[in-house]
């Protein structure tokens, strides 16, 4: 079987685990007791409450009330939030998902901007004491979760020194710290994984007869083992991009940044179902692409991997 | 019968010379402690662990001992006028909001982490052995779809499954009848939730891993030997296949540790872990970051039990570190 087959096989799969993943996430929030409108302002007549179950179709089996998600779904539509009702579920992914991948990416930029240098400078100068400090920085950038770091950079930058706004997402500025925060965890899991490609690279029997050629030590490293050294990088670099664009609610949280993160997990406290659904939904296929997309840059990248 | 013995015999017989040869060699789990030892690092985490260990565990019978002022000025749950007092002789480590010493709550705190971390690792071993032998060993169909279910598994958003899962569930026992006459037992429930999520989401390498070992354990020549002696497939599995892979195992749940303890205190963070009164370190840090205000800054709510974390995280990482080293675990 070709790679063409193989991906093609891979993207018709996804339909079915989509399918999957929306009906759990559906039957968990449907499940449990409890519903969009236990809280509001005023407690509710019991006929108030009845038209708006029946208005948003609550008062029918779940099953009916999949089939027509599904139906509006097919039509790109994800439904009205149920807690802020003058939005619909579109309109927050709208005004949320360009956010959260600006702050996504700007991290992700961050994390190979930093983590890479790190990476090949541990590696160069392996076992003296730049190593042992450089990779003792990188296993604490991996230790310290990103709450330690957001409010620790905000204290540091924004209230001692301020040089930078404390929270936000307007101007460039406010554009600094948040990524920074997200991104401190992949500085050191990317520098790790550079230094260790690296230190194989160089032992192995290509590099001993390239020295023998006479090359020099920086040539040897720069054009032939990071060559080596940065594949494991670009295999990490998708779940990375992936766990960045999902794992910001907590720097959205802290720095109040109007992204999808925070929407998903307020939503999945205020129980406003189409929300939740629709968001794990998103997140999910944002996961699947990007699987893909590492695994078909991985076969451009490395002629000699071939999946079937 | 015949045959079986003499298959026996001259087994004996061709294993008698490597045995004379390897008398005076070491066990694999010897040799993997003799490398483990001359790992400085390792070595300094493990006794870490273990005096923190002794001090979380030691402290509450302390205080219960003393009695009288001292357990008084240290009971991590009583509540007192001197709020925000900095650190002090009194307070190591300062007061909170509620002019609760946050020393104590540390420690306190540390109980709910470490046992999340150890339980949930537990969890992710169980299911992740148990998963990756039986895809190993019995191959075929029944691997392929057992990997193919990790590989779908790993395409999710893990994380944010543990979210909706704890809310939607944590409402349903909010609800519940057990949970309403006894109010206790709802932050109980809550933290076992907490483990069985937590475990359920981080067992997937370890499935991956054991399975490429027992896949390679399968063809070598002393499980042979015994399958032709007779064995069943049970007795291969946990006489042969499962010892022999302890070794990985112990160095995986040793990194899955910190990463489930990572995870918990994201949750607590959010409020959706343990509820108060009740702490773990990432709710400690919750309060110590929502008290951050331009007027004044109480460093120490955030610095003394995010140190302690980033600590424990550091040493068990170095200690997975060495334990991966020492046992030479070809990791993905």
């Amino acid at each position: 079987m070709t790679s063409a087959m193989y991906f093609l096989r891979r993207i018709l799969f996804a339909i079915p685990l989509l399918l999957v993943i929306s009906a759990l996430a559906f039957a968990l929030v449907h499940l449990a007791p409890g519903g969009p409108f236990d809280r509001e302002r005023k407690p509710a007549s019991p006929e108030i409450e009845r038209h708006l179950k029946a208005k948003y179709h609550l008062d029918e089996p779940v099953w009916r009330q999949y089939g027509r998600y599904l139906g509006d779904l097919l039509h790109g539509d994800f439904g009205v939030s149920l807690k802020y009702r003058n939005h619909t579920v579109n309109d927050i992914i709208a005004q949320g998902l360009p956010v959260s991948m600006a702050l996504g990416g700007l991290a992700f930029c961050f994390a190979l901007g930093a983590g890479l240098p790190l990476g090949f400078f541990t590696a160069a100068r392996r076992g003296r004491w730049p190593d042992h400090l450089g990779s003792f920085f990188a296993v604490l950038a991996v230790c310290i979760p990103s709450f330690v770091v957001a409010p620790a950079l905000i204290l540091i930058f924004a209230m001692k020194l301020k040089w930078l706004p404390v929270a936000l997402w307007e101007t460039p500025w406010h554009m600094i710290l948040p990524p920074i925060a997200l991104g401190s965890y992949f500085v050191g899991q990317v520098a790790r994984i550079l230094r260790e490609g690296m230190l194989t690279a160089m032992q192995s029997e290509f590099m001993t007869a390239a020295r023998a050629k006479g090359l020099g030590e920086t040539t040897l490293l720069l054009k032939h083992a990071l060559r080596i050294a940065l594949l494991p990088v670009v295999s990490y670099a998708g779940p990375m991009l992936a766990d960045l664009l999902t794992g910001s609610f907590i720097i959205e949280n802290i720095f109040q940044i109007p992204g999808i993160g925070v929407s998903l997990v307020n939503s999945s406290l205020n129980r406003d179902y189409t929300v939740v659904v629709g968001l794990s939904l998103l997140y999910a296929l944002l996961l699947i692409a990007l699987n893909l997309a590492v695994d078909f840059a991985y076969t451009c990248l490395d002629p000699r991997v071939k999946y079937e | 019968m015949v045959d079986g013995q003499d298959g026996k015999t001259a087994f004996a017989a061709a294993a008698q010379p490597s045995a004379i040869n390897h008398q005076r060699s070491t066990s694999p789990g010897q040799r993997a402690w003799q490398r483990f030892k001359k790992n400085r690092a390792a070595v300094l985490s493990a006794w870490f662990l273990l005096a923190l260990l002794a001090v979380i565990l030691l402290w509450p019978v302390l205080l219960k001992i003393s009695g009288g002022d001292f357990a008084r000025l240290h009971n991590p749950d009583q509540l007192s006028d001197g709020q925000f007092a900095p650190p002090s002789e009194q307070h190591w480590f300062g007061t909170d909001v509620h002019g609760r010493d946050v020393f104590s709550r540390t420690l306190f705190g540390a109980q709910v982490s470490l046992l999340v971390g150890v339980v949930g690792a537990g969890v992710s071993l169980i299911i992740g052995v148990l998963w990756g032998a039986v895809a190993g060993y019995v191959g075929g169909r029944v691997d392929s779809f057992l990997m193919r279910l990790v590989d779908v598994l790993y395409s999710l958003p893990s994380i944010i499954f543990v979210i909706v899962l704890i809310t939607t569930v944590g409402e349903m026992l909010k609800q519940s009848h057990f949970v309403q006459t006894s109010p206790s037992a709802e932050s109980a429930l809550r933290v076992v939730l907490l483990f069985v999520g937590l475990g359920a989401i981080s067992w997937l390498t370890m499935a991956r891993i054991v399975r490429g070992q027992v896949l390679s354990l399968r063809s070598r020549a002393f499980v042979e030997a015994s399958r032709t002696l007779g064995a069943g497939t049970a007795h291969i599995l946990f006489r042969h296949i499962i010892p022999n892979i302890f070794g990985v195992a112990i160095t995986y749940v040793a990194l899955t540790m910190p990463a489930i303890i990572l995870y918990e205190s994201f949750l607590s963070y959010l409020g959706l872990g343990v509820q108060p009164p009740m702490a773990s370190w990432g709710s400690l840090i919750a309060e110590g970051v929502s008290q951050i205000n331009p007027i004044r800054i109480y460093w120490w709510l955030i610095v003394f039990p995010g140190g302690v974390l980033v600590t424990t995280l550091l040493a068990l990482n170095f200690l997975g570190d060495g334990l991966r080293d020492a046992w030479d675990v070809k990791g993905k």
